[in-house]
């Protein structure tokens, strides 16, 4: 017998969010961190990038499939839930909640940010360092940014602890505990990676 | 101890399944080492609400009276429990008396757990030895594997979990975590393991396993301390690899 679709579509979830996503993420955090060593280091960084070679099939199967199955099914998964953190206070229950709701935040976020720089790109706008200037040079977006990186790392570091759970890996309360530990630091120095690279376009 | 004392309880009442709920207050007699149920009982010995007005009395569902049957699972002060184990000394008043929502009420306080029994057959919770001849003794079970397997067999099907998570409600078929430690229970007795597969497919079907979302409210929740969280995560272990074994092929 196989396994039901149920089952694989969310193991295929837990395991997507991690391996492409969550590596993309934190790949393309490290390329924006280049724009603290000033205008031409981020430059230089973006455009290699750009010019990998297989380019489109590198964004269709390592970004965009696994993003478009991940959010779709993260928003089934998310409004299926019935949150309880009123009576449960738990930290492992606000956790739960918390991954739904950044989920939602990312994917506004993801959409807005992939419109006004993978889109524009697509219609002839050059992706730079003075284009990143131009949008957080409003404070409102500056904002929206923030909340944006700060929502998809939360979302991908307490991902990747339930990843853990999900597949098998830590079974014990003290692994769990340890990968709580883990987890959150990674969320701590991911969020100063992406937080540096947005203050280094003011 | 002449003075006068009474105990006041607000219950959330329902005629019947397709009935609105509405809210009734009683205030009893206090006596010594009561709990829920004998507030309860003298509801019902004497059914009249704090209104002075007659009524019907409340319906419960009790068994054991020592919490190990799991029937008289309620929603006390905001929190699922067991009645007989709510000891009315140690509640806050007035007693708050709801049914579990995650089941369907019957009536009153009385809900219909059958999703959980449905789920113990969908995972083969049992070990099949019935057969036409004795088969004589099974293998023997290492007593440090004895040890954990006992907790995990204190499990009397209460609901409390599953009306602590968030994963099972009205819009999910998930089996909940009651179900889960089962298959665990019984993959790890010696003779059952040999029909480890079968719940685990059991596990891996619509509504299974992979419905949990890790949110840990049953492991707090579990009136009989059972470690459902290191269960749910042995199991998916389990599943994960049974994946692999039935795509790839294995000879077990």
């Amino acid at each position: 017998m196989a396994a039901s679709r149920d089952f694989v579509s969310r193991k295929l979830h837990s395991l997507l969010g991690v391996i492409p996503l969550g590596l993309y993420v934190t790949q393309h955090l490290t390329v924006n961190h280049f724009a603290t060593r000033g205008p031409e280091a981020f430059n230089e960084a973006a455009h290699f990038m750009e010019s990998l070679p297989f380019r489109y099939l590198l964004e269709i199967f390592v970004i965009f499939l696994p993003l478009l199955f991940h959010a779709i099914y993260g928003v089934y998964i998310a409004f299926q839930s019935k949150n309880n953190v009123s009576t449960y206070g738990y930290l492992r229950n606000w956790m739960f909640y918390m991954q739904r709701i950044s989920g939602v935040i990312v994917l506004i976020f993801v959409t807005w940010h992939v419109w006004q720089t993978r889109i524009q790109a697509a219609m002839g706008a050059d992706v730079n360092y003075q284009m990143m200037v131009d949008i957080l040079s409003n404070p409102g977006m500056m904002i929206f940014y923030i909340v944006g990186v700060i929502g998809t790392v939360f979302h991908f570091a307490n991902g990747l602890w339930s990843f853990f759970v999900s597949w098998g890996f830590t079974v014990t309360p003290k692994s769990q505990r340890a990968m709580t530990y883990v987890t959150m630091a990674i969320f701590l120095a991911l969020s100063v990676v992406g937080i540096r690279a947005l203050f280094a376009f003011v | 101890m002449s003075e006068e004392r009474n105990i006041t309880l607000k219950i959330k009442r329902q005629d019947g399944p397709e009935s609105s709920p509405y809210e009734e207050t009683f205030t009893i007699p206090y006596r010594q080492n009561m709990n829920v149920i004998s507030a309860l009982m003298e509801i019902r010995r004497n059914p009249v609400n704090a209104k002075g007005e007659k009524t019907t009395p409340v319906v419960w569902e009790m068994g054991c009276l020592e919490e190990v049957c799991g029937a008289c699972s309620m929603v006390i002060n905001g929190k699922p429990r067991q009645s007989c184990t709510a000891l009315v000394d140690r509640l806050e008043q007035p007693i708050r008396l709801e049914p579990m929502t995650t089941f369907p009420v019957v009536r009153d306080l009385a809900v219909d757990r059958s999703r959980m029994f449905d789920a113990l057959k969908k995972v083969k919770a049992w070990i099949p030895i019935d057969g036409t001849h004795d088969l004589g003794p099974g293998p023997r079970m290492p007593e440090n594997k004895r040890q954990w397997a006992y907790e995990l067999s204190k499990c009397m099907t209460c609901g409390v979990c599953l009306e602590a998570c968030p994963n099972v409600n009205s819009r999910s078929e998930f089996i909940g975590p009651a179900a889960v430690s089962q298959v665990r229970l019984f993959n790890s007795h010696p003779t059952g393991e040999m029909n480890k597969e079968e719940r685990l497919e059991g596990l891996m079907d619509e509504g299974g396993l992979a419905n949990c979302g890790n949110s840990q409210n049953c492991v707090q929740s579990c009136p009989k301390g059972i470690p459902l969280t290191t269960s749910i995560a042995a199991m998916n272990r389990a599943t994960s690899l049974q994946t692999f074994k039935n795509f790839f092929g294995s000879d077990r």
